[in-house]
């Protein structure tokens, strides 16, 4: 697992249900409205893309990761439920899980 | 890491003078692009504080997909002199942009002193919202080798910029400008000297309005940005505009405009004013029409 330098202790590693329901209050708390896990964040009605960068910020800073390269696009950030995945997958060890 | 072969952006080398929104918005879209920066500001709290803001505006342009794919950042350096520019051979910049303060006298100084310092057909390029590129030439050591840009923040997404060719540009420097925007995948749109030139001589008398409109309590800002967007096809709203160009930036443009057109629709209003004086500067400052936690660069 790669540590983003902004936040070098992370939270332990929960369930992915932490991670959503986290993103939900973080969402809800931006937007003064609840979300839906499948919900398109950036979708009409929803956020300006700019607040996509915070979305990231919160995530690297929440659980300790480092969001870079090839991940670093929206799809990865449109819903609630890609964004637990990613933070699921980048919270794996190198060489995938159980590695 | 320098530009990759073969990239649009391989050889150029850009030296930007000032570290402000501008200065570090379009450092780093070139940085993006895989071109080399140095970054000149003599303020060295603000030269410190760049590298970081710069790389979280690089970062949220790849997010956005206004990046090109597979392409190495440019390296950036950072200068607290303008005689470090000068130095021989490949560090030397193939073309400067002035980012300072938008302040006709403080332009001025910047372009007499780096103009005398680069080599003869190194383009000039002023950054300006409104300042007549003509008047900044009075102060350059070579006029042909000085030219207007004003980019839309942020650089990095709006690809569209407008180009102002004094009437002692060059062609060169028009050329060497048009290649390098190219390199950078903007599109320029190339308009003859005039205060405010287009853009600004009409968007910003209009956000001025705006906030009028909003003193005087006919609707609040919210309301008047989505009239301006849902009727008429705005695509942020004048005063989401007016937070995210800076109120202190705003009001400077404005006075360049008022002293320069008598147009009295051009000075500032008051409200707009005492929010400066009040250090609400919009999204650079957290707080303008809008607040915008966690969103302070």
């Amino acid at each position: 697992m790669t540590t983003s330098p902004d936040h070098p202790v992370p939270e332990p590693a929960g369930d992915a249900g932490r991670v959503r329901t986290d993103l939900l209050r973080f969402l809800a708390k931006h937007t003064g409205r609840d979300w839906a896990t499948d919900a398109d964040v950036f979708g009409n009605g929803g956020l300006s893309s700019i607040f996509a960068m915070e979305l990231v910020v919160h995530l690297e800073r929440t659980y300790g990761i480092a969001i870079r390269g090839a991940d670093l696009r929206m799809d990865n950030f449109r819903t609630v439920q890609r964004m637990g995945a990613l933070v699921e997958r980048l919270r794996q060890p190198a060489g995938g899980p159980g590695a | 890491m320098a530009a990759e072969s073969g990239t649009p952006g391989a050889g150029l080398r850009l030296a930007v003078l000032g570290a402000g929104v501008m200065g570090s918005g379009i450092a780093a879209l070139a940085v993006g692009h895989g071109i080399a920066v140095s970054l000149v500001d003599l303020d060295r709290r603000r030269l410190d504080e760049a590298p970081a803001r710069i790389g979280h505006q690089v970062r949220t342009a790849q997010l956005m997909g206004a990046l090109p794919d597979g392409v190495a950042p440019g390296a950036l350096g950072t200068c607290l002199s303008l005689a470090d520019l000068v130095t021989a051979g490949d560090a030397a910049p193939t073309a400067v942009i002035e980012a300072v303060t938008e302040d006709a006298d403080a332009k001025a100084k910047v372009l007499a002193d780096v103009s005398a310092l680069v080599a003869p057909g190194t383009p000039i390029i002023s950054n300006t919202s409104a300042i007549p590129i003509d008047e900044l030439a009075r102060a350059a050591a070579r006029p042909e080798d000085l030219i207007g840009t004003h980019f839309m923040n942020p650089p990095y997404l709006i690809r569209t910029v407008e180009v102002i060719r004094g009437t002692r540009t060059g062609e060169a420097t028009l050329d060497a400008l048009r290649a390098l925007l190219a390199a950078l995948r903007r599109e320029p749109v190339v308009v003859a000297d005039a205060p405010g030139f287009v853009t600004s001589r009409i968007l910003h008398p209009m956000i001025n309005d705006a906030v009028r409109v909003v003193a005087a309590g006919t609707a609040d800002a919210e309301s008047v940005d989505r009239l301006m967007q849902g009727c008429l096809g705005h695509p942020t709203g004048p005063l989401r505009t007016a937070d995210l160009i800076g109120l202190d930036n705003l009001v400077d443009s404005l006075w360049v405009l008022h002293g320069r057109t008598g147009d009295e629709g051009c000075r500032p209003c008051d409200v707009l004013l005492e929010m400066v004086r009040a250090g609400h500067l919009g999204r650079k400052s957290g707080r303008g029409f809008y607040e915008y936690e966690g969103e302070k660069t």
